[in-house]
């Protein structure tokens, strides 16, 4: 079975005026139907920019892929052209952003934004608005407004019908997340990549949030990729996890076997910097040292420098995978070797 | 929405009866001898003092003042000296052909500004958005007397396409008035030659003054549709399959044009002021031409009359774009 979305060793470059950075280095991902993925590292680690080259919305140039693949149900998305790409979003992949405030259009009513996304899903597969093929221009924005409603609906907005005609700006934060979410599902898509959806939201809608899309997941057999830098929304809610740092993923693996045993030294340490009941005022472990320059990356693990267990080999080169249980990839030779001894 | 409309409309009243004070004073106590030009250099000085009385400028300023304003509120514009026609009578005559001029350069302006300003933005750091920058710049630098100079000698002289100046032949009878518009007179008339005839004559005023507006619409387009463009709605849109045009001409537009708006609202009281020299340039029988042969014979009643319709019109103007404005961006409340 080929999954939803696999990505492979991709490779991405940033040219600026200091050199190309090499943003991404050899990110590899599957993700299949009614897998939640929570794709976690710090800011500036590559995790939205991975997120965006699913839909191909990184902007080129700037940016270069330097290799690698993107297959979506085996095509590689990498090598479509501009319209391919177009009857793939919102069709095969939807996406949610950050901040619903800024993420829906002010000057229209969440209706026509709506209906119109609908339409555009519609072109490219008419099922969706479940009218015979040639349906007229009226009959299709009619189903598309039927859908749209029935879309509100699902994501818990009440009294969907009447509030198709109002502005975003008469919205709450938390709904209008939601709206931007039925906007994401109302093509069908099979794959949903959200980008810190949860972020902009304050605590009691942002459960509310994760909620409703382990909801959509389960009715609709998606997939799901969730960019977040919050380990605590991730456990909540995903059922596999992928570390990332410094353009690759230094671990991957279901949750459980990931929070339960985790193997790379970054995430032993992410997960001690997680603040707890028992620790008392100042004893928090924080990470020494900052982000490697990705224009001159350290040779070999790019953990390295800041690593308590580095030795000379790791700044050799590339960190090979291990498989450390069914699942479970650590990108690092060392742990094995220390635990093993 | 209403309550909005008349409060501003009661603002402006107190700012409108300043500018007949200013306008009044002012024309009254410059230099000069208004009554001695329009009776003439053989009057005697028994005849000037009689025409005086007849104005009424014999009395004290503030009584000339309130008789003047109690005449405006009845629609009374006061007499010319010269041509001895109510100032209202000539107004409706000159008023449209003016009008007719702005509105003209002003969509002129519009509908070839805003389309060229989102493609430059669209097509930003290539060569469309190169020439639009060099042509905005070129026509915002030219004033707009000597463009209307320019173009005269171009297109009425040289290549003899069009009419070197008026508003239409003499020879013949302009269509029937209905809104002192000749081309929407000669439209609705059916009268499809007139309607051309109107239009040639109309062609070169109207770039001569659209062009200046033009490219400042062109270029704050530009700005805004790019600041546009940036937003996270429009990488929403593209993230969902929306085609790129309809993410530029519907969900960037109606975003991107409510600075061009302000901008159109400054415009037209710009044009309305503009036209003196135009007008003057092409022959243009409008309110510029009218005051400016008021202004050298020291002519006041028109002058200040044609001053207060400016200012009028110029705060309507902005009136409606300030409606307009609401109805672009739902956010706007009117308070």
């Amino acid at each position: 079975m080929t999954a939803l979305l696999d990505i492979r060793d991709l490779h991405l470059s940033m040219h600026s005026f200091e050199g190309a950075a090499k943003v991404l280095s050899g990110v590899s991902l599957s993700v299949e139907k009614r897998q939640i993925w929570g794709l976690v590292g710090e800011t500036g680690c590559g995790k939205s920019l991975t997120g965006l080259s699913v839909s191909r919305l990184v902007r080129t140039p700037p940016a270069e892929y330097t290799g690698g693949q993107i297959l979506m149900d085996g095509t590689d998305v990498l090598g479509l052209s501009e319209p391919q790409m177009r009857a793939l979003r919102g069709r095969r992949v939807g996406m949610i952003f950050q901040d619903p405030t800024t993420n829906l259009n002010p000057a229209f009513r969440i209706g026509t934004q709506l209906i119109d996304v609908a339409l555009a899903a519609a072109k490219h597969d008419p099922a969706i608005l479940g009218l015979e093929p040639g349906a007229g221009r009226r009959a299709r924005k009619a189903a598309a407004r039927k859908l749209a409603i029935a879309m509100l609906t699902e994501v818990g907005i009440p009294a969907a019908e009447s509030r198709l005609d109002d502005y975003p700006h008469q919205f709450s934060g938390g709904m209008r997340q939601r709206v931007l979410i039925a906007m994401a599902l109302i093509g069908r898509p099979g794959l949903l990549i959200a980008d810190e959806p949860t972020t902009a939201l304050d605590v009691s809608v942002q459960a509310q949030i994760l909620t409703l899309l382990k909801q959509m997941v389960a009715t609709h057999d998606m997939g799901v990729v969730l960019i977040t830098h919050n380990l605590g929304v991730v456990a909540q809610t995903c059922t596999h996890v992928a570390v990332m740092y410094a353009g690759t993923i230094v671990e991957k693996g279901p949750i459980e076997a990931v929070l339960a045993d985790p193997a790379h030294p970054y995430t032993q340490a992410l997960l001690r910097a997680i603040p707890d009941r028992s620790v008392k005022r100042g004893q928090l472990q924080g990470l020494a040292g900052a982000v490697p320059n990705l224009i001159h990356p350290p040779p070999g693990c790019r953990f390295a420098p800041r690593c308590a267990l580095a030795r000379p080999s790791c700044l050799e080169g590339p960190p090979p995978v291990h498989t450390r249980a069914p699942g479970h990839a650590v990108a690092c030779p060392v742990v094995e070797e220390v635990q093993h001894a | 929405m209403l309550r909005f409309i008349l409060r501003r409309i009661l603002l402006i009243l107190p700012v409108l009866i300043g500018m007949t004070i200013i306008m009044f004073v002012i024309a009254r106590v410059l230099p000069g001898d208004p009554v001695g030009l329009a009776a003439g250099p053989n009057a005697t000085r028994a005849e000037i003092e009689a025409l005086a009385r007849e104005f009424g400028l014999d009395q004290p300023l503030w009584v000339q003042y309130w008789t003047y304003l109690s005449g405006l509120v009845q629609g009374d514009f006061g007499t010319s000296l010269f041509s001895r026609r109510p100032v209202a009578t000539d107004l409706a005559a000159y008023l449209p052909a003016t009008l007719e001029l702005v509105f003209s350069a002003l969509l002129l302006a519009i509908v070839v500004g805003i389309p060229a300003g989102l493609m430059a933005a669209v097509w930003r750091n290539k060569w469309p958005d190169y020439l639009s920058n060099i042509l905005s710049v070129a026509a915002i630098s030219m004033p707009r007397f000597f463009l209307g100079l320019l173009l005269q000698l171009c297109f009425a002289m040289w290549l003899m396409w069009l009419p070197l100046g008026g508003r239409f032949p003499i020879i013949f009878d302009p269509p029937p008035g209905v809104t002192g518009f000749y081309t929407i007179d000669s439209i609705l008339a059916g009268d499809w030659e007139s309607f051309w005839t109107a239009m040639r004559y109309l062609a070169l005023p109207a770039i001569a003054m659209s062009l200046s507006p033009l490219a400042t619409i062109l270029r704050m387009m530009r700005a805004s549709t790019i600041e546009v463009m940036h937003q996270d709605y429009v990488t929403t849109a593209r993230a969902l399959g929306l085609s790129p045009r309809l993410i530029v001409f519907k969900y960037v537009l109606r975003n991107a044009i409510s600075a061009s708006l302000t901008v159109i609202g400054l415009y037209f009281g710009w044009l309305l002021g503009g036209t003196v020299l135009v007008e003057t340039v092409f022959d243009w029988p409008g309110i510029g031409l009218y005051a400016t042969s008021a202004i050298v014979s020291q002519d006041f009643m028109p002058v200040v009359s044609v001053a207060l319709v400016i200012g009028v019109l110029f705060v309507t103007a902005n009136i409606v774009i300030d409606v307009l404005y609401g109805l672009i961006n739902p956010k706007v409340r009117y308070q």
